[in-house]
């Protein structure tokens, strides 16, 4: 028997390649965007040609790909579940014969598909074009990028099924998202290379799935020191927020309440 | 349920297992807490359903607002855990064998979608086949017959997001049948329907039921549906089972009268005393009478008895209306 989940990748992709015209109008944004990261970041090398192993081409390299994963990697906006939740349109999820995460994980490798082209591929090929960037030298260094942008796609994910899932027991989970949409975006190093923050807090930060997201792909990318632990790390946490959002579903669908209908 | 009492009662549920029965639920109930941490309430929706259905019946699942069909559906198909009670669907423990039973039942929510919103009707219908694992020729088989019976052709490639709400019903239910399930529940299918959109629906329903290869579970406040569809009719209010009886048996025990209406062939006044006959008017300047009837007679011999003292143009019999029939329900 065919297994359905390839299907629901590819329902995924097409799912989001429909609106070709937000995806046009997302991409501007992030361009436009992308200019002002780079113009501070370049600005603070102004001063120091390097900081912490980042030079300009560096630099922009670091927005381009930041600006670019943002919408694959998916850090804000994510709140069908809890919606579906709140609503009760999570039964017609609940009665199908899947294992519902993984089929939303599948949708959402579709999706991250279709971003990596409309919103991943042009900003760094707008940064290559319009100022000094920094390819990878080796061409390794290509597949490990792509293994590295899946698993925080997979991360990331494990992340946002579990702030929705907080929906089967708040009810609304809008609070718990927008919290992480404040805190996500500055300790995942999208905003500043984590390598700029204080020792302490590098530290601490390595603790968490945080730097997963987009400080370990890109520094992939720029071929820093590290790249196998930081693999390994990105894959623990892929694998552990998989499995404690299981565990998150398991116990939070026998809480379901749906009132009305 | 006492515990001496709960032994009997799951023996019970083992004999009636192993009869041919898709639904067999015993003391169903289900409550939630309600409300803030601090001052929670329980709420019971569900108190005390036990009810078995036959395979290849039709029931209309019936009650007010608030009754407990809805959630008696969702612990049904395994997605609410019941509280009380239990119940086997296909043989299977819904919640426990939810997947399972899934690949068994077919559900349609009137008010919720299981297709890709952003997605052309077919390519939820490919999704729907791949998740149920359908062979791919049984899928295409079955796919066109729905297709030809409900009229889909004209709008398959179209994304379900522009649909009327007549087409996506259409694509709900044969989404709900691709797989070839044994149940069909089927939620307020005809909710906020136009009436052709509704006859198309019922017409279609029905047809799937006569093969008897499917059972129906309907709920449903629009009473047409029923009398379409279902030949028992099991009435839920407040969280118990308050009727369970063929519609027919329960038209003669709740209804009220049915009336034989005759145009006879002259003006004349209708005849009194007949036996049996407990309410005569006339109407049209006396070419049409009704007469009200109770079942001490039946129509054939009110008719035979009127046809020896009248010329008879025509007659017919009404049936007491299924709305009239709920409300006396409802309110007992």
């Amino acid at each position: 028997m065919l297994s359905p989940y390839p299907q629901l990748v590819r329902a995924g992709f097409r799912r989001h390649a429909t609106y070709r015209q937000a995806a046009l109008a997302g991409l501007t944004t992030n361009l436009v965007f992308g200019l002002l990261r780079a113009a501070v970041l370049v600005a603070v090398l102004a001063q120091r040609p390097v900081v912490a192993g980042y030079d300009v081409a560096a630099a922009i390299t670091y927005v381009s790909l930041g600006q670019g994963l943002l919408t694959v990697v998916l850090l804000w906006g994510d709140t069908e579940m809890s919606r579906r939740i709140r609503t009760g349109d999570v039964v017609v999820d609940l009665g199908r014969p899947w294992d519902l995460q993984a089929a939303m994980l599948a949708a959402d490798l579709g999706r991250a598909g279709f971003a990596v082209l409309a919103r991943l591929v042009p900003p760094m090929l707008f940064g290559a074009w319009a100022f000094p960037f920094r390819w990878p030298t080796v061409p390794a260094t290509w597949a490990w990028f792509a293994v590295s942008a899946l698993l925080a796609v997979v991360v990331s994910f494990g992340v946002r099924f579990l702030l929705n899932a907080s929906a089967f027991w708040l009810l609304d989970a809008r609070g718990v998202i927008g919290m992480w949409g404040v805190v996500g975006g500055v300790l995942s190093g999208l905003v500043v290379p984590l390598a700029w923050f204080p020792e302490w807090a590098q530290t601490a930060l390595a603790w968490t799935p945080l730097p997963s997201l987009f400080q370990i792909p890109i520094d992939v990318f720029l071929e820093r020191d590290g790249t196998a632990g930081a693999l390994a790390a990105q894959a623990g946490w892929a694998v552990a927020l998989l499995l404690v959002g299981r565990v998150a579903l398991h116990h939070g669908s026998r809480r379901l309440v749906v009132q009305g209908r | 349920m006492t515990t001496s009492g709960a032994g009997g009662a799951s023996m019970d549920t083992e004999r009636r297992l192993r009869s041919d029965h898709v639904i067999v639920t015993e003391g169903l109930g289900r409550d939630f807490l309600v409300g803030s941490r601090l001052r929670r309430t329980r709420v019971t929706a569900v108190t005390d359903v036990t009810l078995d259905v036959a395979r290849g019946e039709a029931v209309g699942f019936l009650g007010p607002n608030g009754a407990g069909k809805s959630t008696t559906i969702k612990m049904l198909t395994g997605v609410l855990v019941p509280s009380a009670g239990s119940a086997r669907v296909c043989g299977l423990d819904p919640v426990r064998e939810r997947r399972t039973l899934a690949r068994r039942i077919g559900v349609v929510f009137g008010q919720r979608s299981q297709l890709w919103w952003d997605l052309p009707l077919a390519e939820s219908f490919a999704l729907h086949g791949a998740i149920h694992r359908v062979p791919p020729a049984r899928h295409r088989e079955r796919l066109d017959e729905c297709v030809e019976l409900l009229d889909m052709a004209a709008f398959l490639t179209t994304p379900v997001r522009q649909l009327s709400l007549g087409q996506r019903m259409r694509g709900e239910v044969t989404a709900a049948l691709l797989h070839t399930p044994e149940l069909l529940v089927l939620d307020e299918p005809t909710i906020g329907l136009d009436l052709a959109s509704k006859e198309r629906l019922r017409t279609f329903l029905s047809a799937v039921n006569a093969r008897g290869d499917v059972t129906l579970l309907l709920t449903t406040h629009d009473l047409p549906d029923v009398e379409r569809l279902c030949r028992r009719v099991v009435v839920i209010d407040r969280g118990r089972v308050l009727v369970d009886d063929g519609l027919d048996a329960l038209r003669r025990r709740f209804a009220g009268h049915r009336t034989l209406v005759v145009e006879p062939v002259t003006p004349a006044a209708p005849p009194a005393a007949l036996p049996g006959v407990v309410a005569v008017t006339a109407e049209a300047q006396g070419l049409r009478w009704r007469l009200e009837f109770d079942s001490t007679t039946t129509a054939a011999e009110l008719i035979a008895d009127v046809a020896r003292r009248v010329d008879i143009r025509d007659v017919h019999v009404d049936e007491p209306t299924i709305e009239a029939l709920m409300r006396t329900l409802y309110t007992r």
